[in-house]
C-alpha cells in the first residue's frame, strides 16, 4: 500500500455515494447521489468519471475499498430474503420474546421490533445440548426431511440455524446444515456457531437471522458489482470495509454480510484515527456530526475502541433497547439522534428537546423552503448568523431566513418565553449539551478522562458546533481535518487488513495455567494471521492481545491488554495488577476478598502499511465571501460583527483569532471567543482555547 | 420574558441530571454480583436534593424499587439527619418499612458534598438473591423469619467501612462475599455519579441543587396538574378479588379526581394475610402511583414533583399497609396487580387511553438445590458443595391497548428483563426444555391481549429441588376491556402429575419435569371488529388454533 499505488475508496450511504481516489499526485474526491435500487450504478459511474477525469487507466488501479449501508437498509426497510429459522424444539419464539422487557417504562403504547423471521417460518427440531456441551438429546435427522418440505412450501431463500449452546458444541448445527444442503442446495445457510459464537441465545439467533436475511441480496449485489468492474476492465481486488474498521475479501463478506452493518461510521473513526496519528495525538475524541446523527468515539494511539455488540434498526430513533441486537465486532462508538436536521420541540413541561427526529433532506429544515416548518439545528445556525444563505448556493437550495425565524419563534421561542434569537441559542445549546452528554457518558463508561484529549471533528455539521461541545468537555484543542466531508470513504483507504478473534477460557487467577493460555493464543494467532496475510500478502503484521477478566460472579468482564509474548505461571500477579488498574479506572473502587477470574482471551492481527495523508487533497475554489458576518451573541443580546475568511485563505503561519467564522466547503467552522485557529502544514485546521488568564 | 441565559442553563442541567442517573443504573448492572441486578436490571437509581426530594430517576429499573426509593431517602434522613452526615459517609438499610417492602432489597444512600456542603444524595436500591432466612417466598409467619434486617446505619463513615456491620452481614447470609462485593459496587456507583454531578455543577457555576430542584419539582408538579385538569372531576371504583392460600382477598380502589390531584384510596381492601404476601405502604404507593402515571402524564419525568400529584391511601392493617412485624417477603405478587386495579378506575374516566388487564405479576422461577433441600451430602460433608439458587424472570402477556394488540411475553408493570436461558443453565444444574409463546392464551378482541408463554424444566441430573412459588393470575383472569375477552389464567404442574400451588416453597421430587403456563393478557374491543388480516396472521403463526376460535364463538 505504498504511496505510488492507485486506490479508490467508495462509501455508499443512504443519500450520497462518496469517493476518494488516491494517486501518486494526490487525492481526488467525488460525491454522487446514491442509486438506491442498484447501488453499483453510482459506484461504476463515479469510478469511471474519476478515472477519465484524471486520465488513469482501469488496469493501473491497485485496489478498491468499499463500504455500504445496503445490509443495514435491507434490515430497516425489511426488504431482505425470505428467511427461515431452524432452532431447538421448544425455543421457537426466542426472536419474538427477546428480553421480555419494555424499552420505555411509562409509555404503554410502545411497539417492539418485529422479528426478521415471522413465527410461521420458525421451526423447532428435536435436539438438545447442555451448557457444558454434552448431548442431552441427539439431533433427530429423520425430521430434517420434513423441515426441508416446510422450507420448500414457504419458498425459503435463506436459512438461519440456531441451536441452544451451539457456541459450545456446534456439531448439531453442522450436521443439520450438511443434510439440508443435500436436500435443498439452492438455499443459503447461516449457522449461529459461525456467525456469532457467543453465549446468549437471543443475541446469537438475532445476529444469525439478520445475517441470513441479508445474505442473498448482498451476495447478488457484490457479484453484480464485480461483474461491472470486470466489464470496465478493472481487475483490481475489491476489499470490503467492515464494522470493526478492518478490511476483508469479498468471499468472507458474502458469507458474513452482517459484519458490514456499521461500516460507514466505522470508516469515519478510522479516518479520525489517522488524522490523530498524523498529528502525533495519542488520545483523541472523534466527533462526527452529520444531518441526522452524531457519533462520538474514543481513539487511543490511532486505534478506535472495540465493542462486541450493536443494535440494528432501532424502532424509536436511536432509543436504546428498541432495536434488534447484533453480536458482531464493531468500532465502539455512540450514535445519537443529533444532527443538522434534528427537529426542536417543546414538551408539556416546557422542556426543550432536539431530535432524535430529523427533517432529513426532504422537506428538510424550515429554511430550505421546501414546505417543511420544523425548527431544526440548521435553522438555528442560520438565524444565529453562523451559516449564511450564500453557503448553500451550490446546492440549489433556496434559503429563507424568514422561514427559519418563524419556525423557531413558533415552535420554541414563544413556548419558552424567549425571543427568536434566544430560542435559536437554546436549540444550539441543547443539541451541544446532548452531544457533550453522550461523550461524557461514553467516557465514563470506559473510565476515560476527556480533559487531556484533543477532538477531531468532521461531518457536515461538526465544525459549527465542535468548539462549543469541546468547551463543555474541557477539551482545549479541536482539529478540523481536510476532506472532512467524505471522512468515511477516506477512512476506507487508510484502513488495514484486520482480523479479530476471541475465545472463552474460564479460569480463576489462583489456578492460572500459562501453558493453556499460550496454546490457545497460538491457535487463534495462526488463524488470524492467515486471514490477514491473504488480504495483504506482503505487508508486515502487528498483533495485540487481551485477557478478559472479572471478579468471580460479576456479569461483565474488563479486557486487559497484555504484551505479545509467551506467558509463564508467575504472570498471574501481572494480570491481577493490570486488572485492578483497569477496574478502578472504570468502576471507582476495587473489591476485597473476591476472586478474580479470566473469562477469555482476545487477539487482533492487522497489517502495517503506509497510510494516506489528507494533506494531498486537491482543493477546489471557494465562493467569494464577505469579510465580516453578523453573529448573535446571547450575553450582548445583539448581533455582533465577526471576521470571516475562507478556509483556503487561512494560510500556514497565520493565526485567526476568535470570535469569527471560517467558511469551508458546505459548512462553517465556528471559532468562539477565547479560541484561535491555525492551519497545520498538513492542511488541518486546529482550534486552540487560550488559557484563562489571557481572557478579555 | 424569562432570563434567557438562566432558562437555557436550567434546560441544560435538567437534561444532564437525567443522563447521570441513567448512567448510574447502567454502571450498577455492569458491576453487580447479584444476577438479578446484572442480568435483569432489578434495581433503581436516583438523585435527591439535600431535603430528600427526588429530582431525577433512571428509567432503567423497576417501578417497585424506583418509587419506593423516592420515599426511602427522606425516611432514612429521619433516622440519621443531615447534620450528622459527613463527606465519605454512605447509609445502608433493607428495612421493608423504610425502603422497598422486603428484606431482599438493599438501599444505599450516599450524601454528595460540594465545597464542604451537603447538596444532595445519590441512592440506589438493588435486589439480593439471598439475605438469609428461609429464602424468598411467602412462607414465613413474620418478618423475623425472612432474613437479616439492617436498620439505617452508616455502612461507611468518612470513607471507613463499618467492620462490625460487615461481619454481621457475613454471618447471616448464604453467599457473604458476593453480598459484600455487591454492596460495595452500589457505593462505587453512587460515588462515581457524585463526581460527575460535581463536575457538571462546577461547569455551570452552580454551588447547590436548590434552585434547580425547586424548578424541576415545580414544573413537574404543574405539568401533572395540567394533565389532571384535562380529566373531568369525579370518582370511580374498581376491585379485584383473588384467592390467597384459600382465602379470598379483595383489593378495592376508590379514585377521586380533584382539580389538581388524583387520590387513590384503597379503603375496603382485605386485612393482612398471615403469609408473606403483604405490602408496606411505600410499596403500595410505588405501584399504585405507577399505574396512574402510565395513563396520566406518562411523558412527565418521575420525581417528587410529579409523584406528589398522586396521593395514595391504604388502611393500616390491610394487606396493602401492614405494620411491623407482619411477613412481607413476596409482596410483589399483589404489588404488581395494583396498576391493573388503578387503571380499571381510570378506564371509567378515559376509556380511550387505558389498556386491558395483563398477566401483571412476573413469574420469577426461583429454585434451590443441594443438601439444604434434599439432605444428600454424598459423603462430602460440605454443605455448600452442590448448593445452588437460581432465579429467572418470565413474563406473561400484557393487556391489549386501545389501538394495538397487547405485547406477548412482556413484563408490565415490572421493568426487569428476562435473562438468556443459556446463562440460566450456566448458573445452575437445570435444563429448560421449553420456553415459547403459549397459543390461545390471549384474550380475543378487536385488539387481542399479549400471549403468555409455556416453560418446562427439570434438573439436569434428576436430583430433587425446591421451588419457591410466587405466582398469580392462576384463579383470576386478566379482564378484557370494551368488549374484549379475558386472557387465560396461568397454571403450574408436574408433567405427569399433580398441580402445584401457586405460592410457597414446594419440594420437587427426583426426575420430575416442572411445567408453567403463564397467563395471557385481556383483549380490547369486540372480537368481531378485528381486522381479518391480523387474525389470519395469528392463525398462520399457530398462536390461534381452531379449537380456540370455536370455543370463543
Amino acid at each position: 500500500m505504498a504511496d505510488n499505488s492507485i486506490r479508490i475508496g467508495v462509501d455508499v450511504g443512504g443519500t450520497f455515494t462518496d469517493f476518494a481516489l488516491a494517486t501518486p499526485l494526490g487525492i481526488k474526491t467525488l460525491k454522487l447521489p446514491t442509486t438506491e435500487d442498484a447501488p453499483e450504478h453510482a459506484i461504476l459511474q463515479g469510478i469511471g468519471h474519476l478515472l477519465t477525469e484524471n486520465k488513469i487507466s482501469s488496469q493501473s488501479v491497485d485496489g478498491i475499498v468499499h463500504g455500504t449501508t445496503l445490509a443495514t437498509n435491507a434490515i430497516i426497510s425489511r426488504t431482505g430474503a425470505r428467511t427461515s429459522l431452524l432452532t431447538t424444539e421448544g425455543f421457537r419464539d426466542v426472536l419474538a420474546q427477546g428480553d421480555e422487557s419494555r424499552f420505555d417504562q411509562y409509555d404503554i403504547n410502545i411497539v417492539k421490533p418485529e422479528p426478521l423471521v415471522p413465527r410461521w417460518r420458525r421451526f423447532g427440531i428435536e435436539e438438545r445440548i447442555s451448557a457444558e456441551g454434552e448431548i442431552l438429546l441427539p439431533l433427530n435427522e429423520a425430521l430434517l426431511e420434513n423441515v426441508a418440505e416446510l422450507l420448500r412450501a414457504e419458498e425459503i431463500e435463506s436459512l438461519a440455524i440456531g441451536f441452544l449452546h451451539a457456541h459450545v458444541n456446534a456439531s448439531h448445527e453442522q450436521r443439520a446444515r450438511e443434510r439440508l444442503e443435500e436436500l435443498m442446495p439452492s438455499v443459503s445457510i447461516s449457522l449461529s456457531s459461525e456467525v456469532s459464537p457467543e453465549i446468549g441465545e437471543y443475541g446469537r439467533f438475532s445476529t444469525t437471522a439478520a445475517n441470513a436475511y441479508v445474505q442473498p441480496i448482498m451476495a447478488a449485489y457484490l457479484d453484480r458489482l464485480q461483474n461491472g468492474l470486470t466489464a470496465m476492465d478493472l481487475a483490481a481486488p475489491v476489499f470490503m470495509f467492515l464494522s470493526n474498521g478492518g478490511l476483508s475479501e469479498l468471499d468472507t463478506v458474502k458469507k458474513f454480510p452482517i459484519r458490514l452493518v456499521e461500516s460507514g461510521p466505522a470508516g469515519g473513526a478510522i479516518f479520525a484515527g489517522n488524522i490523530a496519528d498524523d498529528l502525533g495525538e495519542d488520545e483523541i475524541l472523534a466527533f462526527d456530526m452529520g444531518g441526522t446523527t452524531a457519533k462520538v468515539c474514543l481513539i487511543d494511539q490511532g486505534i478506535p475502541g472495540r465493542s462486541d455488540s450493536f443494535e440494528m434498526a432501532r424502532e424509536h430513533m436511536h432509543r436504546q433497547g428498541s432495536g434488534l441486537p447484533a453480536r458482531i465486532p464493531v468500532i465502539d462508538l455512540v450514535e445519537i439522534g443529533s444532527g443538522g436536521g434534528s427537529i426542536a420541540h417543546i414538551d408539556s413541561l416546557s422542556r426543550l428537546h432536539v431530535g432524535p427526529e430529523s427533517a432529513g433532506s426532504t422537506p428538510g429544515p424550515a429554511c430550505y423552503s421546501r414546505g417543511g416548518d420544523n425548527a431544526t439545528v440548521t435553522d438555528a445556525d442560520l438565524l444565529l448568523g453562523r451559516l449564511a444563505a450564500d453557503d448553500f448556493k451550490d446546492s440549489g437550495i433556496n434559503i429563507s431566513l424568514e422561514h427559519a425565524r418563524n419556525s423557531i419563534s413558533d415552535q420554541v421561542g414563544d413556548r419558552l418565553g424567549l425571543d427568536d434569537t434566544a430560542g435559536a441559542t437554546a436549540i444550539s445549546e441543547m443539541v451541544e449539551e446532548q452531544m457533550a452528554g453522550a461523550a461524557r457518558e461514553h467516557a465514563r463508561e470506559k473510565g476515560v478522562d476527556l480533559r487531556h484529549r484533543s477532538m477531531v471533528a468532521f461531518g457536515g455539521a461538526a465544525p459549527l458546533h465542535a468548539a462549543s461541545v469541546a468547551a463543555k468537555l474541557d477539551i482545549e484543542r479541536i482539529i478540523i481535518p481536510e476532506a472532512a466531508g467524505i471522512g468515511s470513504a477516506f477512512g476506507f483507504l487508510q484502513s488495514q487488513a484486520v482480523f479479530e478473534i476471541s475465545r472463552s477460557i474460564k479460569m480463576p487467577l489462583t489456578e492460572f495455567d500459562a501453558e493453556l493460555f499460550n496454546r490457545e493464543f497460538a491457535i487463534i494467532s495462526k488463524q488470524a494471521r492467515s486471514v490477514v496475510t491473504a488480504a495483504a500478502p506482503d505487508a508486515p503484521i502487528k498483533e495485540s492481545r487481551t485477557v478478559a477478566m472479572r471478579y468471580r460472579g460479576q456479569g461483565l468482564s474488563v479486557p486487559v491488554g497484555i504484551e505479545c509474548r509467551d506467558l509463564n505461571d508467575t504472570d498471574n500477579d501481572m494480570l491481577l495488577e493490570a486488572f485492578l488498574k483497569s477496574y478502578i479506572a472504570v468502576y471507582h473502587r476495587a473489591l476485597d476478598g473476591i476472586d478474580v477470574e479470566c473469562v477469555g482471551i482476545g487477539l487482533r492481527v492487522s497489517s502495517v502499511g503506509d497510510t494516506l495523508s489528507a494533506k494531498n487533497v486537491l482543493e477546489t475554489a471557494h465562493n467569494k465571501i464577505p469579510p465580516e458576518s453578523a453573529v448573535f451573541d446571547l450575553e450582548a443580546g445583539a448581533y455582533v460583527d465577526v471576521p470571516t475568511i475562507a478556509r483556503n485563505d487561512l494560510t500556514e503561519g497565520y493565526t485567526f483569532q476568535g470570535p469569527g467564522l471560517i467558511k469551508d466547503y458546505g459548512t462553517t467552522i465556528c471559532v468562539p471567543r477565547n479560541y484561535h485557529a491555525v492551519r497545520h502544514d498538513n492542511g488541518h485546521i486546529v482550534l486552540t482555547r487560550q488559557s484563562v488568564d489571557k481572557k478579555g | 420574558m424569562v432570563n434567557p441565559a438562566e432558562e437555557i442553563r436550567f434546560q441544560v442541567i435538567w437534561s444532564n441530571l437525567l443522563s447521570i442517573v441513567e448512567e448510574q443504573a447502567r454502571a450498577l448492572m455492569r458491576t453487580a454480583f447479584s444476577p438479578v441486578v446484572r442480568d435483569s436490571g432489578d434495581l433503581s437509581a436516583a438523585l435527591f436534593d439535600r431535603n430528600g426530594r427526588m429530582l431525577a430517576q433512571a428509567q432503567t429499573g423497576t417501578p417497585g424499587h424506583v418509587n419506593s426509593t423516592a420515599a426511602a431517602v427522606p425516611l432514612m434522613l429521619q433516622e440519621i439527619p443531615v447534620d450528622q452526615l459527613e463527606e465519605g459517609d454512605h447509609l445502608i438499610t433493607n428495612d421493608p418499612w423504610l425502603a422497598s417492602g422486603h428484606l431482599h432489597d438493599i438501599t444505599i444512600s450516599s450524601p454528595v458534598f460540594l465545597a464542604d456542603r451537603l447538596i444532595g444524595f445519590f441512592a440506589c436500591t438493588c435486589h439480593q438473591l439471598d439475605i438469609g432466612g428461609r429464602g424468598q417466598g411467602p412462607d414465613a409467619a413474620s418478618v423475623f423469619e425472612e432474613g437479616l434486617a439492617i436498620p439505617v446505619l452508616k455502612l461507611i463513615e468518612k470513607g471507613k467501612i463499618n467492620g462490625v456491620l460487615m461481619k454481621i452481614i457475613h454471618a447471616n447470609v448464604r453467599t457473604p462475599r458476593e453480598v459484600e462485593a455487591d454492596i460495595l459496587s452500589y457505593v462505587a456507583a453512587n460515588e462515581a455519579s457524585a463526581d460527575t454531578l460535581r463536575a457538571a455543577l462546577n461547569k455551570l457555576g452552580l454551588t447547590d441543587l436548590e434552585q434547580i430542584g425547586d424548578d424541576i419539582i415545580a414544573r413537574s408538579r404543574a405539568s401533572m396538574e395540567e394533565e389532571i385538569r384535562k380529566l373531568p372531576n369525579g370518582k370511580a371504583r374498581n376491585s379485584i378479588t383473588f384467592d390467597c392460600f384459600g382465602v379470598p382477598v379483595d383489593i378495592i380502589c376508590n379514585l377521586e379526581i380533584s382539580d389538581d390531584e388524583l387520590l387513590l384510596d384503597f379503603s375496603g381492601t382485605s386485612d393482612a394475610s398471615t403469609r408473606g404476601v403483604n405490602l408496606v405502604y411505600n410499596y403500595t404507593n410505588a405501584y399504585a402511583s405507577f399505574g396512574a402515571r402510565c395513563i396520566v402524564g406518562p411523558q412527565i419525568p418521575n420525581n417528587s414533583g410529579s409523584l406528589s400529584a398522586v396521593k395514595v391511601e391504604a388502611p393500616l392493617g390491610s394487606i396493602l399497609n401492614v405494620e411491623r412485624p407482619w411477613p412481607v417477603c413476596a409482596r410483589h405478587i399483589i404489588g404488581q396487580l395494583l396498576p391493573d386495579v388503578v387503571m380499571g378506575c381510570l378506564a371509567e374516566i378515559v376509556p380511550e387511553r387505558v389498556p386491558a388487564e395483563g398477566a401483571a405479576c412476573l413469574w420469577g422461577i426461583q429454585l434451590r438445590g443441594g443438601p439444604e433441600i434434599d439432605g444428600n451430602f454424598e459423603g462430602s460433608g460440605n454443605w455448600g458443595q452442590d448448593r445452588y439458587e437460581v432465579l429467572f424472570f418470565n413474563a406473561g402477556g400484557a393487556g391489549a391497548r386501545p389501538q394495538r394488540d397487547g405485547l406477548s411475553a412482556t413484563a408490565f408493570p415490572s421493568g426487569v428483563k428476562a435473562m438468556p436461558i443459556e446463562v440460566v443453565e450456566n448458573s445452575a444444574p437445570i435444563v429448560v426444555w421449553k420456553k415459547e409463546l403459549r397459543p390461545n392464551s390471549a384474550g380475543a378482541g378487536q385488539f387481542r391481549g399479549g400471549f403468555g408463554q409455556s416453560i418446562e424444566l427439570s434438573t439436569i441430573d434428576g436430583r430433587p429441588c425446591g421451588l419457591f412459588a410466587m405466582f398469580d393470575r392462576t384463579t383470576i383472569e386478566a379482564k378484557g376491556r370494551a368488549g374484549g375477552a379475558n386472557g387465560e389464567v396461568g397454571e403450574l404442574y408436574l408433567q405427569f402429575g399433580r398441580q402445584l400451588d401457586p405460592k410457597g416453597l414446594q419440594l420437587i421430587g427426583p426426575n420430575e419435569r416442572l411445567c408453567f403456563d403463564l397467563p395471557g393478557g385481556g383483549g380490547f374491543g369486540p372480537a368481531d371488529q378485528r381486522d381479518p388480516a391480523m387474525a389470519a396472521d395469528d392463525r398462520r403463526a399457530g398462536l390461534l388454533t381452531d379449537d380456540k376460535t370455536s370455543e370463543d364463538e
